[in-house]
């Protein structure tokens, strides 16, 4: 089933997800990957505000190809999500919604998801020319030296994922391996 | 004595680094089509659908498929009757990849090293594998290998005794633990046999060799079709949500080894498998 969604999340949109979903996403969305992570989770040790508001927002997990000339961005799928796993219940602590990328999840990070109402969406991992085309601005927004780790801010139409995880204790991973084990 | 100039190397490396990620091989373009057909689950059909996109996209507007446009690795056979004039094979080499990530808007994803992890700016180094053959050509044989299945593949020394059961069952292991991270629908290389390095080169040789073509051993062609039908019975499927489409192929190369040992690697591949040869004359 496939449904469209307006960011950022409302309750009853993260409530009516289920893992195995087809959604659209449009609105803003964030960047970060592994550099950006690591140096968010510092400053907020160190009490220093973060470059980025987080409170009800959703990461994107990408490092994208710099963009040709004239282009809004270049090629930009997700990157594997375990990679983040070490920063993000500190992040969720903080108010973010939901996680788009690829990958497992680690238990912390599906309980920390589960305790803060929080999804985790899939995007098709090596589909990132396709992914582009629905990624109609971007502007990086913080740690501009990081390069293709910078923080970008997104602003995405239709952008295809899949629910991995729901708030219901759904994870795809999982349900739907088991549907075709033989 | 045949010569080949140093800058027709830079220049070829620079066009496959790019040809490759803007153009999935047919091999694998059609391995996509053929799983359409008999992939059972319908989320694993959506995936399939957008990488099919996705390649079409990435051909018609010349943009990287995958945003890891990878490491670059070079497996080069050099004839040894003939020359590299004007500088050495490996300078070439790196020169072609610096000039192919820069012109060609790709990534790059390398760093100086692990303790600093500060990026080389241009994806070098490049990892390359020389063997001196017969005669006087210079082939490349290229791949752009992305982060994400690299890091999920495995070795590991097995005893004798293990046997070819405990050869399987490891590889089964391998794919089961790489489930989604490692972008199925995969290419899967192993490495029998060698010792330690020699393994897992093996493995990354086998990744070399295009989809549907078999070993030309018949008992390890047998062993690939075994395997890959195991494979498949897992159930991860596309993109690791559930599917009868895990493995595109699954590609063995082996080696003698000594009497104490039995080495076995698994080189995962994700779907983004990017290939490119060029034989120079
Ligand atoms: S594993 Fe392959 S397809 Fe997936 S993100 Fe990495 S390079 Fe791209």
């Amino acid at each position: 089933m496939q449904k469209k969604i307006r960011l950022p999340l409302r309750d009853e949109d993260i409530e009516s997800l289920k893992a195995g979903d087809r959604v659209l996403l449009s609105g803003v969305v964030y960047t970060a990957r592994d550099a950006a992570h690591k140096r968010m989770v510092e400053q907020e040790k160190e009490g220093t505000p973060l470059p980025v508001e987080l409170n009800g927002q959703v990461l994107y997990y990408t490092g994208p190809t710099p963009a040709k000339p004239g282009e809004v961005i270049g090629s930009a799928g997700p990157t594997t999500s375990g990679r983040m796993d070490l920063y993000t219940p500190a992040l969720l602590e903080k108010g973010l919604k939901g996680m788009i990328g690829k990958g497992y999840r680690s238990e912390e990070v599906i309980a920390s998801m589960l305790k803060h109402n929080a999804v985790y969406f899939g995007a098709v991992g090596g589909a990132a020319a396709l992914i582009a085309r629905s990624i109609k601005r971007a502007e990086v927004v913080a740690y501009e030296d990081l390069g293709t780790e910078a923080i970008r801010k997104l602003t995405i139409e239709d952008f295809p994922v899949f629910v991995i995880n729901d708030i219901h204790g759904g994870d795809i991973y999982k349900d739907g391996v088991a549907k075709y084990k033989q | 004595m045949k010569e080949i100039a140093y800058e027709k190397i830079v220049e070829e490396v620079k066009t496959m680094c790019m040809e490759s990620n803007y153009n999935l091989g047919e091999d694998v373009y059609s391995a996509f089509k053929q799983a359409l057909q008999t992939e059972r689950s319908e989320t694993g059909k959506e995936v399939l659908t957008q990488l099919i996109d996705n390649a079409d996209i990435a051909k018609a507007e010349r943009v990287p498929m995958c945003q890891d446009t990878g490491t670059a690795v070079f497996m080069v056979e050099v004839g040894q009757d003939c020359h590299i004039a004007g500088g050495r094979l490996v300078d070439a080499i790196n020169e072609g990849v610096e000039k192919g990530y820069g012109e060609g808007y790709l990534r790059n994803s390398m760093v100086y090293n692990p303790m600093n992890r500060k990026n080389t700016g241009n994806n070098t180094p490049a990892i390359v594998h020389i063997d001196l053959v017969e005669g006087e050509e210079l082939t490349l044989h290229m791949t752009a290998k992305g982060g994400g299945a690299e890091n999920m593949s495995a070795l590991k020394m097995l005893k004798p005794s293990d046997g070819m059961e405990g050869v399987k069952e490891y590889i089964l292991s391998i794919v089961k633990e790489a489930g989604p991270n490692a972008c199925p629908p995969l290419v899967v290389g192993i490495g029998i046999g060698g010792n330690f390095e020699r393994c897992a080169f093996l493995a990354k040789k086998s990744l070399f060799r295009p989809l549907g073509v078999r070993h030309e051993d018949p008992a390890v062609a047998e062993l690939e079709l075994e395997l890959m039908e195991q494979i498949n019975r897992l159930g991860i499927g596309p993109q690791g949500m559930g599917g009868s489409t895990t493995a595109l192929d699954v590609k063995v190369e082996l080696e003698s080894c000594h009497i104490a040992a039995l080495p076995v690697a698994v080189n995962l591949n994700c779907h983004a498998s990017r290939h490119q040869t060029i034989v120079m004359k």
